[in-house]
Parts: C-alpha cells; sequence; structure tokens
C-alpha cells in the first residue's frame, strides 16, 4: 500500500526547472566546444574541459535523473563505488608513466 | 495492530537523518532502499555497472594515449569539418552533443508529463526523443563513414599513434549501440504509454507485473546516463 501511493506520486517537479537545466546543459556545451574551437592550450585547457564536463555531469544526475532528491542511502549506494574507479585511474597513471618509460629507454623515440 | 506498530518504527527510522539514516536503512533487516521501487533500484544498479563498463574503456584509452612514444592524432584536425569554405573544428562532434542533451531534455520533459498522467504529450514527447536519438546514431555512422574512407583502422591511420582507431571504434561503438539500444526501448514504452497501458495497469509481456508511469522514470533513467557517458567521452576523447 506504502509502495503503490509512492508510485502514485512520483517525481513531481515545475517544467520550469528542466527548462533552466537545459538551456545550462546548453551553454555549458558551447563553453567547452569553445575551448577547442578557440584553441586554449595548456593547463587551462584541461582544467576548463574537466570542469565544464564535472558541470554538466552533475547537472544531468542531480536534476535528470532525480538524483538529488533520491533517499540518501541509494545516493550513497550508487555514488561510492564509482570512487574505486578514481583509484583505477591513479594505477593507471603510474602503469602507462612506466611503459612510457620503458619504451623510451629500450626502444629510443619514435619506434 | 502489529502492522501498525511496525509501520510507526519504520517512521521514526526514516526520521533520521544523513549518514544515520543510511545506517537506519541498511540494518533495518528490510528493504534498503525505502521509497524506491524494485524496478528503479535495479535500474540504478544496471548503471552503475554500465559506467564501470565505460570507466574501463575510457581508462585504457588513457593508457595507450599516455604510454605511446608515437604522437596523438590531433582531434580537433581529425573531426572538422569543411562547410562553405571555413574548415571547423568538431564541428559535427558538437552537433552531435547538441542532439543528445536535446534529447534528454525532451526525455525529462516527457518523465514529468508521465506523472501528470497525460499520456499524448509523454508518448509524443517519447517519440521526439527516439527520433533525436536515431539523429544522433545517423550522424555517428557519417563519422565512422568519412574516417574509414580517410584511412583509419583499429590497427592503423594516417595521422600518428594506431590505437587513435582502436580507441575510437570501440568506444563510439559502444556508445553508439547503447543509444540505438535506448531508441529500441523508448519506442516500446512509448508505445505502451500511447496504448494506455499505464492507466489500465495492463501486465507487461515480459514481467506479467502490472505497468504504471514510473516505467517512463525508469526508462529516462537510461536515456539521460546514455547522455551522461556522452559527457564523458566528449571531454577526454574528442577535446582532451
Amino acid at each position: 500500500m506504502a509502495q503503490a501511493s509512492a508510485h502514485m506520486q512520483g517525481q513531481q517537479h515545475p517544467i520550469r526547472l528542466y527548462l533552466v537545466v537545459w538551456i545550462w546543459l546548453f551553454i555549458l556545451s558551447a563553453c567547452s566546444y569553445s575551448v577547442d574551437y578557440f584553441q586554449i592550450q595548456g593547463l587551462l585547457r584541461y582544467s576548463l574541459i574537466l570542469l565544464f564536463m564535472m558541470l554538466k555531469a552533475g547537472l544531468i544526475i542531480a536534476v535528470f535523473m532525480h538524483m538529488a532528491w533520491e533517499r540518501l542511502s541509494l545516493v550513497y549506494a550508487i555514488l561510492v563505488p564509482i570512487s574505486a574507479v578514481l583509484v583505477f585511474v591513479a594505477i593507471m597513471v603510474l602503469e602507462s608513466d612506466h611503459t612510457l618509460l620503458s619504451r623510451l629507454s629500450f626502444f629510443g623515440p619514435g619506434t | 495492530m502489529t502492522e501498525q506498530a511496525v509501520t510507526d518504527t519504520t517512521h521514526r527510522y526514516s526520521e533520521a537523518a544523513g549518514l544515520r539514516s543510511i545506517a537506519a536503512d541498511f540494518s533495518s533487516d528490510r528493504q534498503a532502499f525505502r521509497n524506491v521501487s524494485w524496478g528503479k533500484a535495479m535500474m540504478w544498479i544496471f548503471l552503475l555497472s554500465d559506467t564501470f563498463v565505460f570507466s574501463c574503456f575510457l581508462i585504457s584509452y588513457m593508457t595507450a594515449r599516455m604510454s605511446t612514444t608515437v604522437a596523438w592524432p590531433n582531434p580537433s584536425e581529425v573531426f572538422a569539418l569543411t562547410i562553405g569554405a571555413t574548415s571547423l573544428p568538431l564541428i559535427l562532434i558538437a552537433i552531435m552533443t547538441f542532439v543528445l542533451i536535446s534529447s534528454s531534455g525532451t526525455m525529462a520533459m516527457a518523465v514529468n508529463f508521465a506523472y501528470r498522467r497525460d499520456r499524448r504529450k509523454t508518448a509524443v514527447l517519447m517519440l521526439v526523443t527516439a527520433l533525436l536519438g536515431a539523429t544522433f546514431v545517423g550522424m555517428q555512422a557519417f563519422e565512422w563513414t568519412k574516417l574509414i574512407h580517410e584511412g583509419v583502422r583499429p590497427w592503423s591511420n594516417p595521422w600518428g599513434a594506431a590505437q587513435f582507431g582502436s580507441s575510437f571504434f570501440m568506444i563510439t561503438g559502444f556508445h553508439g549501440t547503447h543509444v540505438s539500444i535506448g531508441v529500441i526501448f523508448l519506442l516500446i514504452v512509448a508505445r505502451k504509454v500511447w496504448r494506455g497501458d499505464y492507466d489500465q495497469e495492463r501486465k507487461g509481456f515480459f514481467t506479467s507485473r502490472r505497468g504504471n508511469y514510473e516505467a517512463v522514470e525508469i526508462m529516462g533513467l537510461y536515456w539521460h546516463f546514455v547522455d551522461l557517458v556522452w559527457v564523458f567521452i566528449f571531454a577526454f576523447f574528442y577535446l582532451w
């Protein structure tokens, strides 16, 4: 019974909220595209790419996927395991640095 | 009487906030994700596993790109298109991004109208979403054709590191497959909405369970996830 009533209510939010988020996603995509269009290089390029990426991902997850209104136990069950990916990235960065170093010292550059 | 007592306990538990509420939910010896239907919880868990699949692809791409001694092809030039007389960098990818974000927007609106039980608007918005998704796949097919004609193969390409081709076909191919499956999934759910299955609580052909409008939200979760993955592919593969 309780479950049935939870279904009936569902996620009710004003349409305006979705339109605002939609417009923001457009603006942020345009920003990430202009990073490439204006050929911004170096550290600024990478930090801008990551910044716009995280903002877009956050908006999609929080508003479009309704994560912001979900029960905290579900939010943690989904988001906490993803931190394992970051550990994996760190491991593979060390691994690829090591591979690159061995390739440079044993095979010479360009081969 | 006993029923009442149990409900009261749950009520008290659910009032705990923050980390304490998580501890209470997981230690309650009952359904852990309270107020979350099994369908939605399972979709989230599937999406988590799919996150790991795409993470593995992107991490292997990172490893290949970081460890090669050969220069990586410049995606800004590889994916440039000449429209009229000007060569625009990454323009097709930018258009694809906007198409996919628009489809996410229409999907979010469809979920909203589904909970208002507006059958017609929900179905139309889902069909628009499917159409935008199909457009995206079409543009991806165009991009693949163009690159294959230019000589990109999983084992070599004219511009630099050979791993460029294998990473490209693997990552965008797997994402395109997800979009295509999503389009089929959208058409199936849109047909059910149009027919009024969720108003009549008609039983599903596969699960034999009574459907309700939450199916649209679950479908929406999958679709937004596909858009989410594209955000990461766009940042790491095309812009980096």
